[in-house]
């Protein structure tokens, strides 16, 4: 291998390195005074608290409210759109790209702004205002990937097979697109959970507990426990990208895209 | 003496050896052309002569300098790659002025040379075209001139036609034969395509496991086909595996049948050898009740119509033989008509065979 | 009519089925106007969740406290310290946006070039993809744990007497060049993982031809490498760019006070200084303004580089 090749992906490896080796010091860090490692007295504040595990199973089950939301509003569209309405498809993609023009911050400003005066269901739960936008940030994603998974398969050809075969609509939808584009699907999904689990901007200013928020607290509060919460969030992305990798392999699918807590 | 040289060639990956001890001569203007299955070594020995390889052991010479251990960018040869190649961010004179570029030349001077090239190969009118608005046949066209730009010592081609239409290919090879020719560029050319190897050469190596198992012109390869695998490669020939019974006669046997080979005299008694026969030496006609001399009797298995020839497959007495014969000469032999097929006996050749040996190399159809 | 040597059959005659007789084209006509309303909802939602709110931010920000229409916002853009907001939020992207493409593109080629193990790809590959989505929160302590006054890089500098922020390079986490640090840690795997594809396609048999040409090596890239690179890396330049740009909790993690916009904004809502909805929204849409114009620069450099391609 030549030796410039080394030491760029040296460089890159100490890079990254680094902050992940300096992470988990402070997580095993017994106080700030250089005595000797190690403790897991941190990693067992973490898992004993109760406002994590509440936390987490808020962002959880928020990921997975977005994911059922997504799949049931941009499955059926985008099918239509291959099936039907190719002239639609341009439209629908350029519109996939305006959520990354209009950053969270400038979406959660317009949100707060445009549905002030709606029911508390809605406006003061995750599960209603937190949901819905997830939803939209997670749409570029979602397009991207069930847009590919769409193309790869015939479309035309598999309806008409399913049709002529007797199969209602829903039937064709269900059982014959729906597992052909599973792996877009698995793939969207994953991203979309890496997303929710790590989103910050919306949820601070909107003022909802999810997990980001708890470690964003713990970090301002505790400095060893971050540590371990740090990790241990870190990990959660990585198994949902590994995940996504699994699946992604499985039908040759391209690499991962990028969700982005930033 | 020999313009470019490869003496003793040797390659090998890790355990696979891609190429045991290559020797080549080739003469100024020469154009000989690699033959061979995928796998065979032939693509490695140009990459060797190129220069974006190195071997193992061995030389590579070029008018008596040896250039073995000099980079690809110095050695001066110009190569034609399958595809892919042209820069795809330059228009096709750009493409074609770029190692004159590198060279330095000047854009005046760059101008008239290049506009030449680009006409030779016949493409004068798309001289500002991207690769992505040419055929392949075009790229191809210009991957050409792009290589003889610079006026090479040697020109390298590395089956510059298999990812054409057929019909381009038999085009385009004839243009690069006839630009070889006008140029008189000492040329080297890879190809697994054994007809196009024997249209356009001067010589052909045919190449198999990383030796060269016979070179010639492409006339004696035909012909006089030195070992079973050449035989086999070349064209489409009849194989039968048989024993001298009395080489004094020229007396062999096959399958229970005995015929008469001239090739066999002088040889000894016993010794495994194959009878070669071309389609177009045997002789077919309707069986007779008699048993004509040195014939195979049997039926018409298949017709196959080749346009002014039909392909007549035999069988008979457990083997299946092939005849070209004219479609006329052929219509008054139906499937099922019973015939008999006779063997030449000066046309037949003979090659040894090991007397407990494996018996004949198993190719890959899609070789040839 | 026998013709010599083959047989022909009795001529066959084909006539198209009349239209009314073809099922498939009358319900494929009503079945298209199913298929309209059918992606009604998609609309709908998108409309109401993404451009609803886009649409009134951007009109709000040209309204003042009494809902009247009013540049009063916009013109306090112009002054401090909002107007270093945006100096800060497009230097930091900037920066991040050019260091991040050019060596994520280093680091890329390194690992995808011919003589490198087929492994480092994969793992590079792998964990480029986890990195660029860890950010934000997590990674502000990562950071904070680095090269914060506590951090691991910070004391053993210090231990070994050389204290980092008083002497060269003058380091401090909380400021521009610290949240710069931190954001490339999502800016450099995000590139690899946009230029990857691209890299990909340089194929092999152009550096061969360059090289059998008489190139050397930075003739190469030069010539062919970069111009056929180019494209690609401006357009992951600009993602590069969008992404730092519009980054909010890294910076709020690391420094509540970090004068950049996305801040600015947030700062009115979790109850600090502003309290001028109108002011937050006209700060957005400056953002907006600012994406566009980069957008206007943008498009027409993309289409100049990529004038061979298909």
């Amino acid at each position: 291998m030549a030796p410039s090749a080394y030491v760029w992906l040296l460089l890159g490896a100490a890079y990254f390195i680094i902050p992940l080796y300096a992470t988990l010091d402070f997580s095993l860090k017994k106080n700030v005074i250089g005595t000797p490692c190690c403790t897991l007295k941190n990693y067992g504040w973490v898992v004993h608290n109760g406002d994590f595990w509440h936390t987490i199973k808020i962002s959880f089950l928020l990921a997975l409210e977005t994911i059922v939301i997504s799949l049931a509003l941009f499955v059926p569209t985008i099918y239509l759109v291959h099936l039907k309405l190719p002239k639609l498809r341009p439209i629908i993609a350029f519109m996939a790209l305006v959520p990354f023009v209009v950053p969270p911050i400038v979406m959660v400003v317009g949100l707060l702004r445009t549905f002030r005066g709606t029911p508390h269901w809605y406006y003061g739960t995750p599960w209603g205002f937190l949901a819905t936008a997830y939803v939209i940030l997670a749409f570029p994603y979602m397009f991207f990937s069930l847009d590919a998974g769409f193309r790869s398969i015939d479309v035309h050809t598999l309806t008409e097979a399913s049709q002529s075969l007797g199969a209602r609509w829903t039937t064709t939808l269900f059982r014959v697109i729906l597992p052909n584009i599973r792996s877009a699907a698995l793939a969207a999904s994953f991203l979309t959970l890496a997303i929710v689990m790590g989103e910050f901007t919306i949820a601070n200013l909107a003022a909802f507990h999810t997990f980001p928020i708890f470690i964003q607290y713990v970090n301002e509060s505790q400095g060893f426990p971050a540590g371990a919460l740090t990790l241990m969030s870190f990990g959660i992305t990585w198994a949902a990208m590994l995940a996504l990798l699994v699946v992604g392999r499985k039908r040759g699918a391209r690499g991962a895209v990028i969700a982005g807590a930033r | 003496m020999s313009y470019l040289q490869l003496e003793n060639l040797h390659r090998s990956f890790g355990s696979f050896q891609a190429l045991k001890g290559i020797n080549i001569d080739l003469e100024q203007g020469e154009f000989l052309s690699l033959l061979g299955p995928s796998g065979c070594g032939k693509t490695t020995a140009l990459r060797l002569v190129a220069g974006f390889d190195q071997p193992n052991a061995g030389r590579i010479l070029v008018e008596g300098k040896d250039l073995t251990r000099v980079p690809p960018n110095k050695r001066d040869m110009g190569m034609v790659f399958q595809a892919y190649s042209l820069f795809p961010n330059m228009t096709a004179r750009q493409n074609v002025e770029f190692g004159l570029k590198i060279r330095g030349k000047s854009k005046g001077d760059r101008a008239k040379p290049v506009d030449d090239l680009l006409e030779l190969v016949g493409l004068a009118h798309a001289v500002d075209r991207y690769p992505h608005q040419l055929s392949g046949g075009m790229q191809q066209r210009v991957a050409l001139a792009r290589a003889l730009a610079i006026e090479p010592r040697v020109l390298l081609l590395d089956e510059p036609l298999s990812a054409l239409d057929a019909k381009v290919r038999v085009q385009l090879r004839e243009e690069i034969r006839r630009i070889q020719l006008e140029l008189g560029i000492t040329t080297l050319y890879v190809t697994h395509d054994q007809e196009e190897a024997l249209a356009i050469s001067d010589h052909v190596a045919v190449m198999y496991g990383g030796v060269i198992e016979q070179m010639g012109t492409p006339a004696e390869m035909y012909t006089a086909p030195a070992t079973p695998f050449v035989a086999e490669f070349i064209g489409t020939m009849n194989r039968l595996d048989s024993k001298v019974t009395d080489g004094a006669t020229g007396e062999v046997e096959h399958s229970g049948l005995r015929l008469q080979v001239d090739a066999a005299k002088g040889r000894r008694n016993g010794e495994r050898v194959l009878v070669l026969i071309r389609p177009e030496s045997l002789e077919l006609e309707a069986a007779t009740n008699g048993s004509a001399p040195n014939s195979f009797q049997g039926e018409v298995l298949t017709q196959t119509f080749l346009g002014p020839v039909t392909r007549v497959k035999v069988t008979g007495s457990g083997t299946n033989l092939i005849a070209d014969m004219s479609t006329a000469r052929a219509a008054a032999l139906p499937v099922g008509a019973r015939v008999s097929a006779k063997i030449p006996s000066e046309g037949a050749k003979l090659i040894s065979l090991p007397d407990d040996g494996p018996g004949l190399p198993v190719l890959d159809p899609d070789d040839h | 009519m026998a013709v010599e040597g083959r047989r022909v059959g009795p001529p066959i005659t084909t006539q198209a089925a009349p239209e009314a007789l073809r099922p498939d084209i009358v319900s494929g006509r009503k079945r298209r106007s199913l298929a309209w309303i059918a992606t009604l909802p998609f609309f709908a939602y998108t409309i109401a969740f993404l451009f609803v709110p886009a649409g009134a931010v951007m009109l709000g920000a040209f309204q003042d406290k009494h809902d009247h229409a009013t540049f009063s916002n916009i013109r306090l853009l112009f002054h401090h310290p909002y107007i270093d907001a945006y100096w800060g939020s497009i230097r930091i992207s900037l920066i991040t946006a050019v260091i991040g493409a050019i060596f994520g593109m280093f680091v890329a080629y390194a690992a995808i070039r011919e003589g490198t193990p087929r492994w480092i790809r994969s793992a590079l590959s792998t964990f480029s993809g986890v990195a660029a989505n860890f950010g934000g929160i997590p990674l502000a302590f990562a950071f904070i744990a680095t090269l914060g006054p506590l951090g691991v890089v910070t004391v053993w500098f210090r231990s070994s007497g050389y204290d980092l922020s008083t002497k060269w390079p003058h380091f401090q986490l909380f400021s521009e060049r610290g949240i710069e640090l931190a954001y490339l840690y999502f800016q450099l795997p995000l590139m690899i993982l946009v230029i990857a594809p691209a890299i990909d396609g340089l194929k092999r048999e152009w550096r061969e031809a360059a090289s059998n040409l008489g190139a050397k090596g930075w003739q190469f890239w030069r010539y062919v490498g970069i111009p056929v690179l180019m494209p690609s890396f401006l357009g992951a330049f600009i993602l590069l760019f969008g992404n730092a740009f519009a980054a909010y909790a890294t910076a709020y993690s690391i420094n509540q006070g970090q004068n950049i916009v996305p801040i600015l904004i947030g700062a009115y809502y979790t109850g600090n200084v502003l309290d001028n909805p109108h002011l937050a929204q006209a700060l957005a849409f400056g953002m907006f303004v600012v994406l566009a114009l980069m957008m206007l620069i943008y498009i027409p450099l993309q289409r100049r580089s990529a004038r061979w391609a298909k």
